[in-house]
């Protein structure tokens, strides 16, 4: 694999009222040009912690461990070594494109910055690629855009505008925040396809953060699962889908309901609270809610080992982090 | 057949705007009733008016015109003291729970409030016991009450409004996106909590969402809206199985398929475009600039509701929208 993101132990803690809090607390990630990586999870789980971490975005966080890319250490990196790599080498996408959109300035202006800042483009080649761009991201009418300012596009049309804007620099990697969170399902279904149809034709690598399991399972060829911090189990999209092996995971996808199909008379649930960061158990964070969870869960904290034969390649690899090893599917509904 | 819980008749909803002379219309003639014990679903994206809807019905916004007949009389004529009787029996859930509940009482007061204004006979001790009672049904425990609601979180927060929502034993529950903000695991919990209350207190329900996942588990029925205008209502089998407005159908289309396999597999195209401007509404049937069925006729003449099999649908080429494709 040709490594362009190699994420060793990532821990990354805050200052809280009662002690440090660990919000990520030992990631390993490993990624490849063209992968697409989906990273799921729920309020505290650490998910967008994780991206912020490898734009060294997170303020006021005490980051340890490694983050390599293309062989470079990012993790105390120099504020410049960072600058260069974000918008020009790995871009981001947010759940609201406002965070990225400048109010007072035209689109035009806004994303022909990057090239000419980045790149040293000329304006006119800068502004043929802009044009070249909001073409790739399906906005019609691109020379009348580049006049307009945000707020006179839809919501939809400006999360197409900052992909075009993250793309424009031809980065290795998109990190996406919950991008279509936001939007209405037609509009979402619209962007995820068109990030499909980018990383086809770039061979651009993404991860994809998001709560919900169904977008993860339309665009991500990997998955990882995270729980408190932790990644719990990840896994090639299809192995995740058809054998998970986490307790937690098998809760995510039963609790989502089918569109077809007999219905229950009850939703299957996940019982109890989101964890509390800090008042973590001792052993699995996610033992007070897990329906298998035996003695040893509430004493010793699973490591996140392999599921799959030893010689799997590392994209491939099944891994979990349970002491359960017998079969799933007694999650009563 | 048995008078209906509550039927809104061509309900319409203006804004005036300075600059336009026809102002915003967020309600357009809608027209739809729930039976007793029925969840009636309705769905639309933002701009569809399902808010203003509800808003509307609950009387926090003035309609334009229409009527909404709730135990005999017409929401929309009362004023003072009856209208506050009323709401009684009509009470809503939100969206933001956090939001709804006001964050310098505890979770004891917040619950209580609703006995205080209506039941002022009950003794200390009742009320007490009554919001006991209720905090045991939605599933949280005594020593909650005295806490305050930044210390929950959003489904917990849910929970409490639920609770004082019941409090009074309504007929009818407006749930304005109940389960939308929840985390996934916590959605569940609160989608089979309702479930089990209204069958419990035998609740009429309006629920309103913004796709059609979250209501095929918790609706009977489902109304489909679409810039201020019904687009269908049909069942929720018929719905799910036959959609007949081509905007049923790429709602259904748009919900993301947990199964890799079968999402790589799917051969839809995503609708494209986004809902126009409710100041410049397409003449003739709204969806038009977005439908892939659309003719001539879909821009020169608005379609009626009229019924089709057992469900209703306004288009003028249900006929030939073909299954979930």
């Amino acid at each position: 694999m040709n490594a362009l993101l190699t994420v060793r132990n990532l821990r990354i803690s805050y200052r809280g009222e009662r002690g440090p809090l660990r919000v990520v607390d030992g990631v390993d990630l490993d990624l490849g040009a063209g992968d697409f990586l989906g990273v799921v999870g729920e309020s505290g789980s650490g998910k967008t912690q994780l991206l912020l971490a490898l734009l060294g975005l997170n303020d006021g966080a005490h980051v340890e461990g490694s983050i390599r890319y293309r062989g470079e250490e990012l993790v105390a990196a120099p504020e410049r070594t960072l600058r260069h790599l974000r918008g020009a080498k790995i871009g981001m996408i947010f759940q609201d494109p406002m965070t990225a959109l400048n109010p007072y300035l035209s689109i035009g202006t806004q994303l022909t910055e990057g090239i000419r800042r980045h790149q040293g483009a000329t304006r006119a080649a800068a502004r043929a690629r802009a044009l070249e761009m909001l073409d790739a991201v399906h906005i019609t009418e691109p020379r009348r855009r580049m006049r307009q300012h945000p707020h006179e596009l839809s919501g939809g049309m400006r999360q197409r505008i900052v992909i075009a804007m993250t793309m424009i620099c031809e980065p290795d990697i998109i990190l996406a925040d919950e991008p279509t969170t936001a939007l209405d399902v037609t509009v979402q279904a619209q962007i995820l396809t068109l990030l499909h149809e980018l990383r086809a034709r770039t061979r651009v690598a993404v991860i994809l953060v998001s709560h919900d399991l169904g977008v993860i399972a339309e665009v991500a060829d990997r998955v990882a699962v995270m729980y408190a911090g932790r990644i719990v189990e990840q896994a090639d999209a299809p192995t995740l889908f058809a054998a998970a092996r986490h307790p937690y995971t098998e809760g995510l996808r039963r609790s989502i309901v089918p569109l077809e199909g007999e219905l229950p008379r009850r939703l299957p649930t996940i019982g109890g609270l989101p964890p509390n960061l800090a008042a973590l158990p001792p052993g699995c964070a996610f033992s007070p809610r897990c329906g298998y969870a035996g003695e040893r869960c509430s004493r010793e904290p699973p490591a996140l080992e392999l599921v799959s034969a030893p010689d799997v390649a590392p994209v491939q690899q099944h891994r979990k982090a349970c002491h359960y090893e017998g079969p799933l599917g007694r999650l009563a509904p | 057949m048995t008078t209906p819980a509550l039927a809104v008749e061509q309900l319409s909803v203006r804004y005036a705007l300075a600059g336009h002379a026809r102002g915003l219309q967020a309600v357009d003639d809608v027209s739809f009733s729930v039976q007793r014990g029925e969840t009636l679903g309705v769905v639309g994206e933002s701009g569809s008016g399902k808010s203003t809807l509800a808003r509307a019905l609950l009387r926090l916004v003035p309609a334009t015109s229409g009527r909404v007949l709730f135990r005999g009389v017409d929401l929309l004529a009362l004023a003072g003291p009856e209208l506050r009787a009323m709401r009684e029996h009509l009470q809503v859930i939100f969206q933001d729970p956090l939001a709804s509940l006001d964050p310098r009482m505890c979770v004891a007061e917040i619950i209580a409030e609703p006995l205080r204004e209506f039941r002022g006979g009950l003794s200390r001790a009742e009320r007490r016991e009554r919001v006991g009672e209720i905090l045991d049904r939605v599933g949280l425990l005594p020593e909650h009450l005295q806490r305050y609601p930044h210390e929950f979180s959003g489904g917990q927060a849910q929970r409490i409004g639920i609770a004082r929502a019941l409090m009074l034993q309504p007929e009818f529950l407006v749930c304005d996106e109940p389960i939308s903000a929840l985390d996934a695991s916590i959605k569940s919990q609160i989608a089979n909590l309702l479930k089990d209350l209204q069958q419990e207190f035998q609740l009429s329900i309006l629920f309103i969402a913004h796709d059609l996942a979250s209501v095929r588990f918790s609706c009977d029925r489902i109304l489909v809206l679409y810039l201020g205008r019904v687009m269908e209502i049909a069942d929720r089998a018929s719905l799910f199985a036959s959609p007949r407005h081509p905007y049923t159908r790429a709602l259904l289309q748009a919900v993301p398929i947990a199964d890799p396999i079968r999402a790589r597999a799917r051969t839809s195209v995503p609708l494209s475009g986004e809902i126009p401007s409710p100041l410049s509404p397409p003449s003739g049937c709204v969806f038009r600039t977005r439908c892939p069925l659309a003719i001539a006729r879909c821009a020169e003449e608005r379609p009626r509701l009229r019924r089709i099999g057992d469900g209703e649908v306004a288009c003028h080429r249900a006929e030939d929208v073909v299954g979930r494709g």
